[in-house]
């Protein structure tokens, strides 16, 4: 049975619905991500789990016991915000101290259990400093301390490492990702940035427009992803629209050009369908003078390079962008013709209803 | 669990209503007051006091008082203090917070203490200036605003980069007179007219030093309305209270185009 | 050529001396900066600091302008006496109300729940109330709660005189300036506390109660150390602000013994056989603003010894 679990959770504010059915299990000690863009929806499934909400429809069940009209104060859950949260009034040492002084603990045992949490979290040498004398990284340090001091069932964390610099936020990833492991912790972590979500989590949950688009392992949402929209928002994806020609043979065709893709195979000719290509899966050649496209290619001119150090990633004509080592890359200039080489296997297909518009995420990573 | 939004709490309420009867009820009553013609249980209402003010040549005399002082006061507190700020701002921050600490000593020098202390200091003066309102009390008024006037200022000052915009006017052949003028005057333009419409209604309303220093102010009126009068009073203090209002709520309007923070709080008690 | 390059000389020069002209004269330059600044200096001392010494000065001197202690000395006598301690109660009653009603309301008025604009029209009112005072807002309470006023009126209508029995309240009394003074307390509290009631950030209410805490138990711990120094600043504000208050008393109750009004009968009453005694009266007054200062100013920086 599930640790925690939400059940066909809805939220609606007036006329806009924030939350529109979602359903999430977490088993004990699992690290759950909710990733999406600002507005999915998932900051408002964290503060429905905290109890900062009450849902419009559907529950919330934690150990088998529903959490309906439990005040956050007795949910028995660790938060950490995104940023501001620690009490100003008190130094890092006493702001972890805090829920345990609630709860009443024997001053020497608290006092044990700060200075242990204080050296997990690696701040043994600021513990007597106040909030403003703490960098934001350290600040959301005290703030994971504090939140795991009082032992709770589940950790929650609310886009945590926004706030930060990109490389504490890549430190500070591994470290929360370190604790949880060590201390076991049923985890539910709520961010924007897909790179966080699938280096650290056991699960991704990807929403979108109050709903959860598709769930699974980081691996699983990379490789495979299930809907237009999870495959621009993970990672960067070549998404090729075209329609089935040859379905018995698996062959398709984008703008003018036949294409075979095991995936194609078994589907109905004349559907409309979105092929999404990683771009390290892309292979280039220079083109010969004249060289037509043949076998599963396309020809493509360079249109930029981007150098983003062992690898550089070139963007050409036909919205294609492929990865490939900066070595390689430099006999690739801006302006030379290219023949992308497009896998057989490998590369997913997407059905695209009659009318749908692909989802516009904008420049992403 | 359908919600609405957050509804206001029962305590907030309580609250709220107790100052919402506290406020109302002295202003109701000065109305009130203003439209009884000169017994208690008069029947409501008429507007014979009103008139009674209107008609009063003493009333029209120490108001036109009230307003030139106030004027002067504004014009040596502006011509004074604005240049000595900017100054201050770009040649000499080191004297800032000296300027800073002064403008907090009116504040444990209070009115009266301060009054008692002109009348004895500047006695041998010429009566042009010690017997004059626009002499003695301007020059008084000048100091007694200060604190509202130099904190509405510096905060103006602060509010732009006067560095660069000094910079910038003078690498365009601009002197200092005409980068004042025309360059720093515009941009606080409106902590400045802050300051006019504080200055406004502590000259208004000041009675402390004009009453010890037997100069006929509007306000010395006010009271000798009170004292003698009765519902005529109300129709004049109602209104004085417009014309502080009036000096009040314009510079809230004026500060809120800037989104300048803050009122201060000037003296008239 | 030779021309434009003398041309081009001349401009950059001219542009870095106006640009830094103290540089371009040295030490000069950097005197002459803070002379401008004379006419303030002048200004401030000839009609602040030197009308301020001279009361202090004049504190100590008797009528043959010897230096003495007797004015102070009779500062402890009645009824000079009793002046400061009514002073001192109702300046400490109307901080104190003021304060701790003026925070409430603003809290009302700010927290969540509370419609916007009440919070506007609150703020508003009080940046104007603030300024109210003196003769208006005595009448204006006269008007209420004086023998004829309004409210005094509706209550004896309905049958209960409220001089005679509870709360036997008289305006031409401590009591009654004391509510007269509130008007101005109020707002004034209000507006110091409100932004540090906006400091009070959502984060740490949501904070304290995921960690197990009450409401109550918020305010203790972080709540109210939080507010406490602009609490404390504005307990010395309001304080002032009573203690020096002259017109509002003056109109409502001429005779009340408070010290501002007993220095005002030496200039106004036409007894002036000892001058020196208002100057000494007036040196009090300095002096317990003073002390006020010094005791509560290192209150509030310890409460805010962890703010930035």
């Amino acid at each position: 049975m599930s640790y925690l679990q939400l059940e066909n959770l809805h939220r609606q504010f007036g006329s806009f619905q924030a939350l529109k059915g979602i359903d999430i299990s977490l088993g004990e000690g699992e690290f759950l991500s909710l990733l999406g863009p600002s507005g999915c929806g998932k900051t408002t499934a964290l503060r429905l789990v905290a109890g900062f909400d009450r849902p419009n429809a559907g529950r919330i069940v934690i150990e088998g016991k529903d959490l309906a009209g439990v005040p956050p104060n007795k949910r028995d859950m660790g938060m950490v915000f995104q940023a501001y949260s620690l009490f100003p009034n008190m130094t890092a040492r006493q702001n972890v101290d805090f829920g345990l002084k609630i709860r009443g603990r024997e001053k020497a045992d608290r006092s044990k259990r700060v200075s242990d949490l204080i050296e997990l979290v690696g701040l043994a040498h600021a513990s007597d400093r106040y909030p403003h004398q703490l960098s934001g990284g350290m600040q959301q340090r005290v703030a994971l301390a504090r939140a795991l001091a009082i032992e709770p069932r589940v950790l929650l964390l609310d886009e945590p490492l926004s706030a930060l610099d990109a490389k504490v936020r890549v430190q500070l990833r591994e470290e929360i990702r370190r604790i949880q492991l060590e201390l076991g912790i049923t985890t539910l972590y709520v961010t924007h940035d897909q790179e966080e979500a699938l280096a650290i989590s056991d699960h991704v949950a990807v929403m979108y427009g109050g709903v959860i688009e598709q769930m699974g392992t980081p691996s699983e949402m990379y490789t495979a992803p299930k809907t237009p929209f999870v495959a621009e928002f993970i990672g960067t994806m070549n998404r090729l629209e075209a329609h089935i020609v040859d379905g018995a043979a698996g062959e398709v065709e984008h703008a003018g050009n036949r294409l075979r893709i095991d995936a194609a195979r078994g589907r109905s000719n004349g559907e409309r369908v979105l092929i999404l290509i990683r771009p390290e899966t892309l292979d280039l050649q220079a083109a010969g003078n004249g060289t037509t496209a043949n076998g599963n290619s396309l020809i493509a001119e360079v249109l930029t390079q981007t150098f983003l150090g062992p690898v550089t990633r070139l963007k050409m004509t036909g919205g294609l962008i492929a990865d490939m080592s900066t070595a390689r890359a430099s006999a690739l200039p801006v302006g030379a013709n290219v023949v992308a080489q497009v896998p057989t296997e490998g590369v997913q297909l997407l059905t695209l209803a009659d009318d749908e518009a692909l989802p516009d995420i904008g420049e992403g990573t | 669990m359908r919600l609405r939004r957050p509804r206001i709490a029962p305590s907030a309420v309580v609250w709220l209503l107790i100052a919402g009867v506290y406020f109302f009820l002295p202003l109701y009553a000065t109305f009130d007051f203003s439209l009884k013609k000169n017994a208690v249980g008069a029947p409501c209402c008429t507007l014979h006091n009103y008139g009674w003010v209107i008609h009063n040549g003493d009333f029209w005399h120490t108001i036109k008082i009230s307003f030139i002082l106030a004027i002067e006061t504004i014009a040596i507190s502006l011509l004074l203090f604005v240049p000595t700020i900017y100054w201050v701002h770009l040649k000499v921050p080191k004297l800032r917070p000296v300027l800073a600490f002064m403008a907090l000593v009116p504040f444990v020098v209070p009115p009266i203490v301060m009054v008692v202390g002109l009348l004895k200091t500047f006695k041998g003066t010429p009566s042009w200036f010690y017997g004059t309102p626009w002499g003695f009390l301007a020059t008084a008024y000048v100091i007694l605003a200060f604190p509202y006037t130099f904190f509405s200022l510096d905060a103006g000052f602060r509010a732009i980069d006067v560095h660069t915009l000094t910079e910038a006017s003078q690498s365009l052949g601009a002197t200092t007179m005409t980068t004042l003028v025309k360059v720093i005057l515009p941009n606080i333009r409106t902590a400045a007219l802050g300051a006019a419409f504080l200055t406004l209604a502590v000259v208004m309303g000041e009675f402390t030093i004009a009453n010890l220093a037997a100069f006929h102010t509007f306000p010395i009126f006010l009271q000798y309305v009170n004292e003698s009068q009765g519902f005529p009073a109300g129709a004049l203090t109602l209104l004085s209270f417009m014309i502080t209002w009036g000096a009040m709520l314009s510079l809230l309007l004026v500060g809120r185009k800037r989104g300048a923070r803050g009122a201060v709080i000037a003296g008239a008690r | 050529m030779a021309d434009a390059g003398r041309r081009v000389g001349i401009s950059t020069e001219a542009a870095s001396q106006a640009l830094r002209p103290d540089l371009a004269s040295g030490r000069r330059r950097l005197s002459l900066a803070w002379v401008a600044t004379l006419p303030f200096f002048a200004y401030t001392i000839a009609f602040l600091f030197l009308p301020a010494a001279s009361v202090m000065v004049g504190a100590f001197q008797d009528k043959n302008d010897h230096a003495t202690f007797s004015n102070i000395h009779l500062l402890f006598q009645h009824p000079y006496i009793d002046a400061y301690w009514g002073s001192l109660r109702i300046s400490l009653v109307t901080a104190t109300l003021g304060c701790v009603v003026g925070l409430f309301v603003a809290y009302a008025a700010i927290r969540e729940g509370t419609p916007r604009w009440i919070r506007s029209v609150l703020t508003t009112f009080s940046g104007v109330a603030a300024n109210f005072g003196g003769i208006p807002l005595a009448f204006a309470f006269i008007a209420t709660l004086g023998p004829l006023g309004v409210v005094t009126t509706w209550f004896r209508n309905a049958g209960y005189d409220t001089s005679v029995r509870w709360p036997h309240f008289q305006l031409f009394s401590e009591r009654g300036v004391e509510v007269a003074y509130l008007y101005f307390q109020l707002p004034l509290m209000i507006l110091v506390i409100a932004p540090a009631i906006d400091g009070l950030k959502r984060e740490w209410r949501e904070a304290a109660s995921n960690l197990g805490a009450k409401q109550w138990q918020f305010w203790r711990h972080v709540g109210i150390p939080v507010l406490m120094p602009s609490f404390l600043g504005a307990f010395i504000l309001l304080f002032g602000n009573a203690f020096a208050a002259y017109a509002t008393a003056y109109s409502i109750n001429q005779g009340q013994n408070i010290v501002p009004i007993v220095i005002g009968n030496y200039y106004t009453g036409n007894v002036l056989d000892n001058p020196h005694l208002a100057q000494a009266l007036a040196f009090g007054m300095f002096v317990v603003l003073a002390a006020m200062m010094i005791v509560y100013i290192p209150l509030q920086r310890r409460a805010a010894k962890w703010a930035k």
